[in-house]
């Protein structure tokens, strides 16, 4: 009786070992009989990331230079920011992490850009139907929180190792927040001027695009910001199941106890961080500029 | 009697889970709102309003705060669906449109004025301006055209590329107002449209309100809390209380004969000699009396205020009362008047 307290009655050893056994089994005749197709489901995503990665590695430095200095003006219209976006790319490239940096630069744009493409329309289905949010909330809870090396098993032993594998990795990782802050930042449009569009005859469609996600831009901003942020935080994690970049560097660092190699790739991917988050808040911030008080 | 271009005819509005099954307790057994709150945890919002709204006029509701009267004015255009009753503009019942019918009636019929003006702050102030136009799916150029006008007609040129939070609350309210009228609707519904302004401001807005509609000539809806803006805009006033009709009739009416202690303290502290008007004062002329002449003439839309000096000086203190057409309504006196304005 006391023992029956003592230990938790589980299910014998035997029982769940073959219960293990099964799941794995049925997993690996999973793969074995959908993995070739779904490898090549996603062949045109790896063509893509390929070729993007060529094209930045290819491209000559100084037109690169160029371009980051560019985009960050457009995106912060900020002195600062520019030239501190230049500067850290010229001491990346002198300390020899050009390449590696273009690499990680390209599978973060990519995850970025599929994360926006399907994290929007998830976020928008979710503010839209209470059933909905009910039902995805705790999908993307368990996306955040589920330790990546768990979901990193069934990935690879479906597609491998390789870019896709790491790339799927970083979208579950990082899509949480922009369908979060998306979903958010609708339910938050002030109703009464949704009920105004409604007094004007505004069709859902027009409510949508001409009222709810201009007003939810701000949010859904802040949304795009946290997902690269995250997709940057995972670049070590995705190196190890193949994906090369700045994290290749910080893996070996870690099994060789090189200090100063770990630390110089560590902070080249801190500035891509802080370059990254600065340009996109103050685009979120330049968005907002109707929101100026004060009168006349 | 011209045609009612809205006609609200017994109609229902209860808030609350089952509002259909406590409805018959509201409609059979007359049961008051508080009771329906206490006893079924219903709120009834709109309790048996029959309301004709008259064409190319203001129709004023009235009431406190929770007396169901924003409640009432979004039935019209169905943002609330009522519980039951019928509503019916230009002889068309409303209740029975389909989505696509009803938002056709939204765009092209009837436009809103919001207490907080809802503007939409992401877009300038011209682009508030057409916004109605816009969801119409008017071209460009049309709505740049249109809206110009309306800007300029609500005193805002200037002002077209600024955004509404960079704006005081009366410029505010002039865009929504200019919004409204910029669709071309017959019907504007103003929901408290004044309320949340400075009374100095409030003053200006009703200027320009009924600068409007003396050449718009649209069929207004205006629901206020404020008995002074109903007399002054109103051409008639409905007053609710607890969801339910009180009284309606024109100001000289409801100050004249308030239907019940309700309305008299409602009417108590108003300056009736600015409300009250000959013409309900005028008593027939004897027939066969030929009318004295050389009494004072005066129009009988004038208010007391502004004729109590001439009866003061007429002789027997008594003034002859004209109609619009030139016709004589009848003979007022002094007396007459100081009792009216007594009350």
């Amino acid at each position: 009786m006391w023992e029956f307290l003592t230990e938790f009655p589980s299910i014998g050893r035997r029982d769940l070992a073959e219960m293990k056994k099964a799941i794995d089994e049925a997993f690996k005749g999973f793969s074995r009989a959908y993995g070739e197709a779904l490898e090549s489901f996603f062949d045109p995503l790896l063509k893509f990331l390929v070729w993007f990665e060529k094209l930045l590695q290819a491209t000559p430095w100084p037109i690169i230079l160029l371009i980051v200095g560019a985009l960050a003006w457009l995106g912060s219209r900020s002195w600062k920011i520019t030239v501190g976006a230049v500067a850290a790319f010229v001491v990346i490239g002198i300390f020899d992490m050009w390449e590696d940096t273009m690499a990680t630069l390209a599978i973060i744009s990519v995850a970025t850009l599929l994360c926006i493409v399907i994290g929007i329309p998830i976020g928008i289905l979710m503010a839209r139907s209470d059933r909905m949010q009910a039902l995805i909330t705790p999908v993307l809870d368990v996306m955040q929180t589920i330790p990546s090396f768990v979901y990193l098993i069934p990935v690879v032993m479906l597609l491998g190792i390789g870019k896709v594998p790491g790339l799927l990795a970083v979208l579950i990782y990082a899509i949480p927040p922009i369908v979060r802050l998306t979903n958010l930042g609708i339910r938050l449009v002030d109703p009464e001027v949704l009920e105004a569009a409604d007094a004007f005859g505004a069709s859902p469609r027009q409510k949508l695009f001409g009222v709810q996600v201009p007003l939810a831009l701000p949010n859904i901003f802040a949304g795009v910001n946290q997902t690269i942020m995250m997709a940057l935080s995972m670049v070590v994690i995705a190196s190890m199941i193949g994906v090369k970049g700045l994290g290749v560097p910080v893996l070996r660092a870690i099994s060789n106890q090189y200090l100063a190699l770990g630390l110089m790739n560590g902070l080249a991917i801190v500035a891509l961080a802080i370059i990254f988050d600065r340009i996109s808040q103050s685009y979120g911030k330049r968005l907002q500029a109707y929101r100026g008080q004060g009168n006349d | 009697m011209t045609e009612p271009k809205i006609r609200i005819a017994n109609l229902y509005k209860i808030f609350g889970k089952t509002p259909a099954k406590v409805l018959p307790h509201v409609r059979d057994d007359a049961m008051g709102k508080d009771e329906l709150l206490e006893t079924h945890n219903h709120v009834l919002g709109v309790n048996d309003v029959s309301l004709d709204i008259r064409p190319r006029q203001i129709q004023v509701v009235m009431g406190l705060s929770g007396s169901g009267k924003s409640t009432l004015i979004r039935h019209i255009n169905r943002l609330i669906e009522p519980t039951d009753g019928a509503i019916t503009v230009d002889g068309e019942d409303v209740l029975a449109m389909n989505a696509l019918q009803l938002r056709d009636l939204r765009r092209h019929r009837m436009s809103m004025v919001f207490q907080k003006f809802a503007l939409l702050p992401h877009r300038t102030i011209r682009e508030n301006v057409g916004y109605g136009l816009e969801v119409q799916g008017l071209g460009a150029d049309e709505i740049v055209k249109r809206t110009r006008h309306w800007i300029e007609r609500v005193g805002l040129a200037g002002y077209e590329d600024r955004y509404p939070g960079h704006l005081s609350g009366g410029m505010q309210q002039r865009v929504g107002l200019a919004r409204g009228l910029a669709t071309d609707a017959d019907i504007l519904l103003m929901d408290e449209a004044f309320s949340a302004l400075d009374p100095l401001i409030r003053y200006d807005m009703q200027s320009i309100l009924l600068e409007l509609q003396n050449e718009l000539h649209k069929t207004i809806v205006f629901i206020t809390h404020d008995l002074d803006e109903a007399l002054r805009l109103g051409d008639n006033i409905a007053i609710l209380r607890d969801g339910a009709m009180v009284q309606t009739g024109d100001a000289q009416q409801i100050v004249l004969n308030p239907a019940d202690d309700y309305i008299r303290d409602f009417i108590k502290d108003i300056n009736r000699a600015r409300v009250i008007r000959l013409g309900a004062l005028a008593r027939p002329l004897d027939a066969g009396r030929p009318p004295a002449e050389e009494l004072p003439r005066l129009a009988a839309a004038t208010v007391l205020e502004d004729a109590l000096l001439t009866m003061s000086g007429a002789p027997d203190q008594t003034v002859l009362v004209a109609r619009k057409d030139g016709t004589l309504a009848g003979t007022a006196t002094l007396t007459q008047a100081i009792e009216a304005l007594h009350g």
